[in-house]
């Protein structure tokens, strides 16, 4: 007898098994970003165009490090995500997964810089 | 099902078929400037690792950041942020089973491109 019902053992299955998921952390990580975004445009534009003295104190001040800290790691994530979705639609084979790797690879390494970076202004 | 014929079947309409649409070019505007972000992204992380590493570094990375082609992308992308925003937006409701009728989302196209374009335009006018 099986114990599950039918709709528990379809819920958040697709025929592929792994896309709801990939949908889902878009759909989080988007509706975060509406958040941050007008905050991180406007930190950052306010900073742009300082000298650097005016600019490592800006970043010295807790709330626009706090932004650019949470928008490189949300955003990161983000693209991370869209830019897997627009290679599987127009690339295939070995370049496909290349592309995906290296995609990957380098949003996690523009996503470390900048957190390293915006710590070690306002530390 | 080894008797499946897997090569020679008509395939649904693409693309290359349909006239350019409100809602075929929003949406595949959306895609294409969520990517292109990649390069301002880039810029900006530059402009904070040089920053952090010290006077001399952030010159350089100051220095194209606010040339003329710094601000070319810069502006450029504030406009794709904004209207790659609102067409996640329109993601979203659609996500929630609301405005999937064409004129709807040719309305929210409209709103999409008007949106996105007043908003650059008080970005440049506030920073």
């Amino acid at each position: 007898m099986a114990f599950l019902t039918d709709r528990k053992r379809a819920a958040g299955l697709g025929s592929a098994k792994t896309g709801t998921e990939h949908h889902w952390h878009m759909m989080v990580s988007s509706v975060a970003l509406c958040g941050l975004i007008p905050f991180f445009v406007f930190t950052f534009g306010r900073a742009l165009g300082g000298s650097y003295e005016e600019v490592v104190a800006y970043y010295s001040q807790p709330f626009p490090a706090i932004i650019a800290i949470l928008t490189f790691l949300t955003g990161f994530m983000h693209f991370k995500s869209g830019v897997q979705v627009l290679i599987e639609d127009y690339v295939h084979g070995f370049w496909r997964k290349a592309l995906i790797i290296a995609m990957t690879c380098l949003s996690y390494t523009a996503m470390a810089v900048g957190i390293f970076a915006v710590a070690r202004l306002a530390l | 099902m080894a008797d499946v014929n897997r090569g020679n079947r008509p395939l649904s309409p693409h693309l290359t078929i349909y006239r350019p649409q409100l809602t075929s070019m929003t949406s595949i505007f959306v895609r294409i400037t969520g990517n292109a972000l990649l390069v301002a992204a880039l810029l900006i992380v530059w402009w904070f690792i040089a920053a952090s590493i010290g006077a001399e570094s952030f010159a350089t990375a100051d220095a194209v950041l606010r040339s003329w082609f710094g601000d070319l992308v810069l502006f450029g992308s504030v406009w794709a942020l904004w209207y790659h925003m609102l067409g996640g937006i329109r993601h979203l409701i659609w996500d929630s089973g609301r405005m999937l009728e064409v004129q709807e989302s040719e309305r929210f196209g409209l709103f999409m491109i008007v949106g996105s374009l007043l908003l650059t335009l008080f970005v440049i006018a506030v920073v």
